[in-house]
This record gives structure tokens, sequence and C-alpha cells, in this order.
């Protein structure tokens, strides 16, 4: 069951559209990820399904309701986005970054209730930040910062969870570690997971579901098995790859630029 | 400290008077003694005057610094003061015999005026860089007092008019205090229940909004507190500049950069 549509949802200037009559579905309970070559939209993608972005034209559905017409505070109930690394325009310390997180569920002008402070404080657990709450973010390293606005997104305890390239700037080591988090968020909790990637062997470990953009079209979607292919990805990427199966999951061995493309400049 | 500074206030200045007498024109005025007199119409309304100003100007100084993520946002430096006082000057010259009530509203519209200016140039591409908004305030700002002393020189209204370009307190009132000073108040407990909204403004309006909450109205709300605080407080004292720009950063050097505390130790090193 998909617990988010998009019906032919283009996004931007008559002129110039990033995304272009896209139809796509993210089922329930799964982990989605979209993958593409910069500048296919993803991000676009990303921000139009957490209603940050209003398409030009189409709906996006949620459990098939019309987006645009619900209620924002219930949506962010829902839904947390968290966008490509989050900017402050001045310092915080941990805790009160993901003391936002509980905005969705207060009133204005009223203190933190017992419940947010359990969620804050579970949500600085899990993404193992414990002992840095009052530090400052600009103290803290990338990992630590880009775990800092995660647990953001995860005290807004939400169903679906929409990440923009949760890894980037980070470490093989936190790269595995966030991804092993989301992973476990997932299954564990059953919550829906839609993010994009660049790593496409951390998109084929950890997905369920890939869609693949390109030009802010759809591009190929499916099981992992689907669309990483040798053909998909010449495609997609303009790489020929070298494909090994590992765990049941295809992994890029290597790749090379494929020359076999129509438009070769 | 505040109340350190407004019983000095009070006490000290070219007849020095005891706390006691102070104390007495508080409780139990009388018109006939020659320093109650002074503490009461002269001195009180300055005092009391320059703290709610000082707060205002601090507050509008923290709005406008939250609101357009630039820490050198003033009211003066941005030229909303000056704004304000256009206007003014245009109401000396035509309505002369205008009370505080008529003057507020001419000082508010000159601030409004001047906000809007300002805020159409930061929507712009270039205006989204802090030097450019405060380069393009400090030139609106110019214009703006140019155009005022011109009117006054042209109408001959200089000695009236130099007190507003310079500002200070000694003007002051007990009408004008009455007349401005609840705008002030009103203006003031407002900030001091955005703060929180400002506070939310730091995560940028995106995740704003993916939080379940719209800037538009904590922007508006903001923009309306400004131009009354400002409009208000240049109508009373003129153009007080550095107030506006300085309180915040002194309050963040003490409390750390969250918005929540920012504003009420603002307001309170403004007032002092």
């Amino acid at each position: 069951m998909s617990i988010l549509k998009t019906e032919q949802v283009s996004v931007g200037y008559q002129q110039h559209l990033i995304l272009k009559a896209l139809s796509i579905q993210i089922p329930k309970g799964q982990i989605t990820t979209l993958i593409g070559p910069n500048g296919s939209g993803k991000s676009t993608l990303i921000r139009t399904i957490a209603r940050l972005l209003k398409p030009a034209s189409g709906t996006v559905l949620f459990n098939g309701q019309n987006l645009a017409e619900q209620n924002s505070k219930a949506l962010a109930q829902s839904m947390a986005v968290l966008p490509q690394t989050g900017e402050l325009m001045s310092d915080l310390t941990v805790t009160d970054l993901v003391a936002f997180g509980r905005i969705p569920y207060r009133k204005p002008l009223m203190p933190l209730s017992a419940n947010d402070q359990r969620k804050i404080d579970w949500a600085i657990e899990r993404t193992g930040l414990v002992g840095f709450e009052n530090r400052f973010i600009s103290t803290l390293s990338g990992g630590q910062r880009q775990r800092a606005w995660i647990a953001m997104a995860l005290a807004q305890d939400t169903e679906i969870l929409i990440l923009d390239e949760p890894t980037t700037y980070l470490d093989l080591t936190h790269q595995l570690e966030i991804m092993l988090l989301i992973q476990d968020l997932n299954q564990n909790e059953g919550r829906t997971i839609i993010m994009a990637l660049h790593d496409l062997n951390h998109a084929a470990r950890f997905s369920d579901q890939l869609i693949a953009l390109k030009d802010g079209q759809l591009q190929v979607s499916g099981s992992v098995q689907e669309v990483m292919t040798q053909t998909n990805l010449r495609q997609i990427f303009n790489i020929d790859a070298t494909l090994v199966e590992h765990d049941g999951r295809p992994l890029i061995l290597t790749y090379d630029r494929w020359n076999g493309a129509e438009t070769d400049e | 400290m505040l109340g350190i500074t407004l019983v000095l206030g009070i006490c000290l200045g070219a007849a020095t008077v005891p706390l006691q007498t102070v104390w007495q024109t508080l409780v139990d005025y009388h018109a006939s003694s020659l320093t109650q007199a002074i503490v009461h119409t002269i001195r009180l309304p300055r005092v009391l005057g320059a703290a709610l100003i000082g707060a205002s100007l601090a507050g509008s100084g923290v709005i406008m610094q939250d609101l357009t993520h630039n820490p050198l946002a003033d009211s003066g430096l941005l030229g909303i003061n000056a704004g304000a006082g256009l206007l003014l000057t245009v109401s000396f010259i035509f309505f002369p015999k205008m009370g505080p009530g008529g003057t507020a509203l001419f000082s508010f519209t000159g601030a409004l005026f001047a906000a809007l200016l300002v805020v159409a140039i930061s929507r712009t591409k270039k205006g989204s860089q802090t030097t450019t908004v405060v380069l393009a305030g400090m030139a609106i700002s110019s214009c703006l007092v140019a155009l005022s002393e011109g009117l006054a020189l042209v109408m001959q209204l200089k000695q009236d008019l130099a007190f507003w370009h310079f500002g200070g307190v000694a003007a002051i009132n007990w009408a004008q205090l009455s007349g401005l000073g609840p705008w002030l108040v009103c203006g003031l407990l407002i900030s001091l229940l955005l703060a929180p909204q400002l506070h939310l403004l730091q995560l940028g309006d995106e995740l704003v909004l993916s939080l379940g909450r719209k800037t538009g109205w904590i922007r508006l709300i903001g923009f309306g507190c400004v131009v009354i605080l400002a409009g208000a407080s240049v109508a009373l004292v003129g153009s007080v500049g550095f107030i506006g720009l300085m309180i915040p950063h002194i309050a963040r050097f003490l409390v750390g950069p969250d918005t929540r505390k920012v504003m009420p130790i603002s307001l309170l090193l403004g007032a002092s």
C-alpha cells in the first residue's frame, strides 16, 4: 500500500520545469531511495512530497488525500523532513535543536511537556549523542552535527521520515552508522523512510525500493534488483558498472564512463 | 541593575535630590515643594521614557536581527528611524499644533515606509547578502535625513528639529509619555511573546514549515513591532542609534544566542 503518491506532478516554471509530470508511489513501512545524477530533481521531489514546494500542476497524495489540503501541523506529526544539511542562523545547543522537533505537538508559549522531554531524550540516545546535550552545534564534528539534525527529525516522532542525502560530508564509519540507524528505525519501528542518496551501494544495500530520476523524469523504479542493472545504470548515470552480487543484492565493484551513449559529446 | 540606573537617573542631575524626597514624590506628591516638582515633572518622565525607549530600541534590534538573519540590522542603521524622522518633520511643517497622538501616527507611517523599503531590498537577489542590506539601509537613512533636513531648512524649522536628529530625552514630558508610552509597552509585550517564534526562525523558513508552523505571520507581527517600537521611540526622543545594534549582541554575549533568553535580557539592558 502506498502512503505517499505523486500524480503527474510538475514543479518549476513553464520555461524551466524541474520535475516533469512525475508519478511515483512510496510504499508504507519500506525504505525508498531516490537515485539519480546531480540536478535530476531528487531534492525537488523530496521537498515536494514534504509539502515544502507546491507543484505547478499535478497532486501529491498522502494516505489518499491531497497533501495541499491537509493541515500543516497535523502533517508535521506524520512526516519529518531533513533537507540537505540544515543550517542554523546562530548557534544552538544539541538539546535546543532537538527540541525544535517537538514544535508540531506544542502550543505557542507552552513549556515542554514530560512527553516532549522523553522524546527528546530518546532521539538523543538513538543518535548516540548522549553526553553532548549541552554542546553547541558549532563545536561538533560533521558526523555529530548530522546526527543532531537527524535527532531533531526523530524527536518529531513521525510515521514517515524524509531525508535528503543524510550521509553527505560524512566519513565511511559515520555514513554506515547513519544508514544502520535508518535501517533500524525502519525494521524495528516500522517507519517509512524516503531518502535521496548518491552512494549507489548504500542505496542497494539498505533500500526496499529504488526510484531513479533523470532530468526531472522517472527513469525506472522498482526493487533494488530490478533497478540496479547495467543497462539502467548506463541510462541513468552514463556509467558502465561492473556489478556483482553480495548478500543477495547487487553491488557495484567498479565503474567507468560509458561510451555507448547516443549523445556522446 | 535597571532599578539602580532608574534611581540614579532620578536622583542625580543639576540639582541632587535625596532618595527620601524621590520616595515622597512617588507616594505623596506635593507640587509646592520645588525638588518634588523637579522629580515629578522633569526627572520621572525622562527616566521612565529613557528606560522604555532603551528597551524598545533594543527589542526592535533583536527582532530585526532575527527577521533579516542579519547581525547588523538595527532600526537606525536600516533607515527606519530616519523614515520616522522625515514624516515627523513633515508633520511639524504642516501641522505644528498636533498632539502626541498625531505625531505618533506620522512617525509610525514614516517608520513603516522605510521598513517596507528595507524589506523590498532584502527580497531582491543581491539584497539577501548582509552587507547589501546594511549599505542600502545606510543609503536610505542618509537620503531620508537629508530630505528632512532640507525640508526643515527651507521651512525655517531648523531649530525645532535639530533635536530630532541628535536625539535626547530632555523633551520628554508626561503628556508625550502618556500618549506614546502605551504603544511602547504594547510593542514590548508583543516582542516578549514573539521571542520563542523568532527563535524558531533560526531554522530557516523551509524547516519551520516542515514543523507545521508558518513564518509569514511571525514576520508580519515582528515587522509591525519594529515599526511601532522604532516609530514611537523616534517620536519621543529622536533618532538614537547604536542601542538597537549593540544591546542584542551584548545580551547574546551574556546568555548565548537563544532568542528566548536574548529578548528579555536585551529589554532590561536597553532600559538600563
